[in-house]
């Protein structure tokens, strides 16, 4: 068997996740990352998109994380996100519904500054709608 | 000299302000629980935050750091958090925290820097306002409410950043109480701009601080990027945190508060039926004697 690596995800206000783990992939910033054990020590920024979590050459779970930080020790691999849910229990009418209030808020803000943070929460619901219909390493 | 009547009154109002106090603190008491229950269950992210943020401030020159990090290179306005509750009833809870502030206030404007205040909690308000008015830049009445949430700490930090942006100020100090047991709570400082690197050397017995120290991070993309972001979330665990702390905090000022009310309650309605009986007993005695002294007047 394979050596498995300790894998948590938390929140700022709790653990969200806590097992051993073959393999994750995670989304950073430049790419996507596999951790296995023994990989080596790393702090990387975390982009919004799916975590998966592999058993053998299939994916057993997948998150969504909204964005956060990632750091790889030799024993653990620690996701530090805001939000985090399992993928299947994104409500994909609630996302597209939310989505197109938010390209209407965009279109009707009114200085730089709001208009920016609303494409923030925009292109977040997009990534989570992408992460909930095609969901990434099938 | 109260009359028999106006003693019953008075032990039954006594008696029903136990039954509240002996109330609240049992409710305070529950709430205490899951608020220290929270601020447990905060520890990893914070935790690892910090070791995160220590190996990541090691590495950077102090030259490109970022603002946030390295300061704005001058101390003239300070900008105090002052974390309080928005209730009262707690006994010396929120006195204890506006009486450090106040203090800090004299002693930063006798040295020349100019003071300004953000105050969380309608009690902080309250008794900060008469003095010090003028100098409470933003304030927030009810924002934590049941329990603190994580984007009540981002909304005070997103104004804290907005203002820093603006150049309003160049350090920044949050004062919360700490929460130490039910019974005791300690005012503490604790400077989030810039950013203070923990002792390194102080934090070498626990394990987390030795994994850390000896590993050789990778940075992806690098340093600075990695620390622009890292930075501003730091702020908000660190608000979160005081948050949550002067939570717990509140919740044990309360319960220790409320059971000190109840006793004393408890002793006021001994002594006051003592002399209600008494009083009672001199009145029969009293009718008595009339009867007795009529008779024998016949």
């Amino acid at each position: 068997m394979a050596d498995r690596i300790g894998f948590d995800v938390v929140s700022p206000e709790r653990l969200l996740l806590s097992e051993d783990v073959e393999m994750v992939v995670i989304p950073a910033e430049e790419g996507d990352m596999g951790v296995m054990a023994g990989h080596a020590p790393t702090i990387a920024n975390v982009r919004a998109g799916t975590i998966a979590v592999f058993s053998g050459s299939s994916v057993e779970k997948r998150l969504f994380v909204a964005g956060g930080f990632l750091e790889v020790t030799p024993e653990r691999c620690t996701v530090l996100a805001e939000q985090a849910i399992p993928v299947e229990d994104i409500d994909v009418g609630q996302v597209q519904s939310q989505i197109k209030d938010l390209s209407e808020d965009v279109s009707r803000a009114k200085d730089e500054r709001e208009k920016e943070a609303l494409e923030a929460f925009l292109a977040l619901a997009q990534a989570k709608l992408q992460a909930a219909e095609q969901p990434a390493y099938r | 000299m109260p009359s028999l009547k106006d003693l019953r009154g008075r032990i039954k109002s006594v008696q029903s302000t136990r039954r509240i106090t002996s109330a609240m603190k049992m409710v305070a008491a529950a709430k205490l629980k899951k608020a220290q229950g929270a601020a447990e269950d905060a520890r990893p992210y914070a935790e690892r935050m910090e070791r995160m943020l220590t190996s990541l401030a090691a590495g950077v020159s102090p030259e490109n750091a970022p603002k946030l990090l390295a300061g704005t290179g001058s101390d003239k306005v300070h900008l105090l958090v002052v974390v309080t509750s928005d209730r009262g009833l707690c006994g010396g809870f929120n006195g204890s925290i506006v009486r450090a502030v106040k203090a800090r206030i004299k002693a930063l404007e006798d040295q020349g820097h100019e003071v300004k205040l953000l105050v969380v909690g309608r009690k902080g308000v309250t008794l900060l306002r008469r003095e010090h008015g003028p100098k409470i830049v933003e304030r927030y009445e009810d924002l934590v409410k049941p329990a603190p949430a994580f984007e009540h700490a981002d909304e005070v930090v997103a104004k804290v950043r907005e203002m820093f942006e603006d150049g309003a100020f160049d350090v920044c100090t949050v004062y919360y109480n700490k929460f130490i047991s039910a019974l005791t709570q300690e005012v503490t400082p604790l400077q989030l701009i810039p950013f203070q690197v923990p002792d390194v050397e102080e934090g070498e017995d626990g394990d987390d601080a030795g994994e850390a120290s000896q590993a050789q991070y990778d940075f992806e993309p690098n340093e600075e990027v990695i620390l622009d972001s890292l930075l501003p979330k730091n702020l908000s665990v660190q608000v979160y945190r005081a948050m949550l702390e002067s939570f717990a905090s509140e919740q044990g000022a309360r319960m220790t508060a409320m059971d000190n009310a109840t006793r004393n309650a408890g002793d006021m309605i001994n002594s006051l039926s003592i002399s209600y009986n008494r009083m009672r007993q001199a009145q029969i005695t009293n009718e008595l004697i009339e009867i007795i002294s009529g008779a024998e007047a016949l």
